[in-house]
């Protein structure tokens, strides 16, 4: 195994050490170690960018949304609404009326199940997922089969992490209601062919979610372009604040579905009579919204948008390259998905260990991975493995980070041999 | 408060003074866990599994007029280091004196972040379920 320690700006599009710069928490130590964050798949690290957008919005601009007549509340709608402008704009959706704000990606697919569920899933009928998906877009699935009667049907998993495309064109059937796959999977980073998969659903007449969680803050996503009929995202996992997300759904649906939630906000008139509901997209914006949070949103995607999301994904790519081929040569050590279209995301297991020990030991030298199942369980069942250490790259990681972490396989695997 | 289990903790406290950083404590650790006596084939099943989100925990309680015997199991071998520390403290013992048992050895010897819930290795839900058992068998003596 060679160790290079001087990657840093070399080949670089990306002004890492501005980069570095604007996330104050990578100046922090862990158990004496500068701290190698890397788990963004898990979360992102925000920038002072975003931070300061809230924190000044709080001090400057704060009332509720959507009901003041006096300037301070009419300033805090037009910074919130400015917001869902920035992420129509953003994901290219049709209009605003399209963009609705959600707690994050698991509140965007339970809505939809749900919702969509009610309204469309009938007793015999099918629901389409991968064999691949997040606990968050299997649970509501599932929920709603058992209450509807459904039937949930799982697209199978190649031995490298990829959907078995033969077999996904076979479940294809009127029988099948919705299908809810992600774009990019959490724990294989494998990047799903998303619009081809619209494309033969569409076929056959059957809308599509896609979970872009993890493709958000590695790629531009033009919804329209993959054509997909509700695609959902949090805000925390591309460098904004916890606690808001984006559904994006197609009007034409929207509009059939009821709503999912009841009270302020989406209604038009109450009467205990009769209750008629707002338009899009308040009809799906029950309460008080997180202002704070569509602020701090804004911020982050106009800091991604600033940075460049093609350089982002360049240099994670460069990353992935790198920490592929590094890992690989460390003795022991087997990868986890394998895929050719992917993101920064390395799973892997060291031969006769445990993650959990792995992850105790790199925690000691300042490495932050995740290890378990990462909310998968069910691929983690189609590996036979109890779980992976996960290394996710984020836009300010090095490639010294990488060398760190291989360095740090290696103490670890002498240590637990 | 057992004086015996606290002497046992004292001494363990004692032996860890010994190492100068985590890493020693860690190799010690890990040298406990491989040198753990295996569970009985027929414990090693879901009615005696603790399921954590990280690492998996197996154990068995042996209840007689002597007190009662522990014997366990992980998955993960720095679980199974700290599975025999418990061991060592708390099997053998009046079921009263493991019931009320505080164990302040593992905070004192670096160890307590494997405790923490954020963890979910299964240690937390087996001190307690090794409480339980100190419980039940007090009332059953």
């Amino acid at each position: 195994m060679t160790i290079h320690t001087s990657h840093l700006n070399i080949k670089e599009d990306l002004d890492l050490e501005r980069i570095r710069k604007d996330f104050p928490i990578l100046e922090r130590e862990m158990n004496g170690h500068p701290l190698v964050f890397l788990d963004s798949a898990a979360s992102s690290q925000k920038p002072t960018q975003v931070i300061d957008a809230i924190s000044n919005y709080y001090k400057q601009t704060h009332a509720n949304v959507h009901r003041g007549v006096y300037q301070l509340s009419q300033e805090a709608t037009e910074a919130f609404e400015n917001c869902r402008i920035k992420v129509k704009d953003h994901i290219h959706a049709a209009s605003e009326r399209e963009v609705i704000f959600v707690r994050g990606c698991t509140e965007g697919i339970n809505l939809v199940a749900h919702s969509y569920g009610k309204r469309f899933i009938h007793e015999g009928d099918e629901v389409l997922i991968s064999g691949m998906e997040h606990h968050s877009n299997i649970v509501p699935w599932q929920m709603v089969c058992e209450d509807r009667k459904a039937t949930l049907k799982v697209i199978p998993v190649s031995d490298v992490g990829e959907l078995n495309m033969e077999e996904y064109e076979r479940m294809l059937s009127p029988r099948v209601k919705i299908i809810a796959v992600n774009h990019v999977s959490n724990t294989l980073g494998t990047i799903n062919p998303v619009k081809e998969m619209v494309r033969m659903a569409h076929n056959y007449g059957i809308p599509v979610l896609i979970d872009g969680a993890q493709a958000m803050p590695h790629t531009y996503v033009d919804v329209q372009d993959i054509n997909s009929d509700f695609y959902v995202f949090s805000s925390h996992k591309m460098y904004g604040p916890t606690g808001i997300g984006i559904l994006y759904g197609k009007e034409e649906w929207l509009e059939k579905m009821p709503p999912y939630q009841g009270g302020g906000e989406m209604i038009s008139t109450v009467t205990f009579d009769k209750t008629t509901y707002n338009e899009l997209p308040f009809k799906f914006e029950a309460g008080t919204p997180d202002i704070a949070g569509g602020i701090g949103l804004h911020a982050a995607i106009q800091y991604l948008q600033d940075t460049g999301i093609e350089k982002i994904a360049r240099h994670e790519n460069e990353l992935l390259t790198y920490g592929t081929e590094i890992l690989s040569s460390v003795k022991g050590v087997q990868l986890i998905g394998t895929a050719k279209n992917k993101t920064g995301v390395i799973s892997f297991l060291i031969k006769n260990t445990h993650p959990y020990d792995v992850g105790a030991i790199l925690d000691k030298l300042g490495i932050a991975v995740r290890t378990g199942h990462h909310c998968t369980q069910p691929l983690m069942d189609r590996f036979g493995i109890p779980g992976t250490i996960r290394a996710s790259f984020g836009m300010y990681n090095t490639m010294e980070e990488v060398d760190k972490l291989a360095a740090g396989v290696v103490h670890a695997s002498r240590m637990l041999r | 408060m057992s004086e015996k289990i606290n002497a046992i903790q004292d001494e363990i406290i004692e032996e860890f003074a010994f190492f100068s950083d985590w890493m020693e404590r860690y190799e010690h650790i890990i040298d406990l866990g491989k040198n753990l006596p295996l569970i009985d084939k027929k414990y090693k099943t879901p009615d005696y599994l603790i399921k954590g989100c990280q690492s998996q925990v197996w154990l068995h309680a042996d209840i007689s007029n002597d007190g009662i015997l522990f014997s366990a199991d992980s998955d993960a071998v720095i679980t199974k280091g700290i599975i025999a520390l418990l061991i060592r403290v708390l099997s053998d013992q009046n079921p009263e004196d493991v019931a009320n048992a505080d164990l302040y050895f593992i905070d004192a010897i670096g160890l307590k972040e494997h405790l923490s819930p954020t963890r979910s290795n299964g240690l937390l839900s087996m001190i307690k379920q090794m409480k339980y058992y100190g419980l039940a068998a007090t009332k059953a003596i």
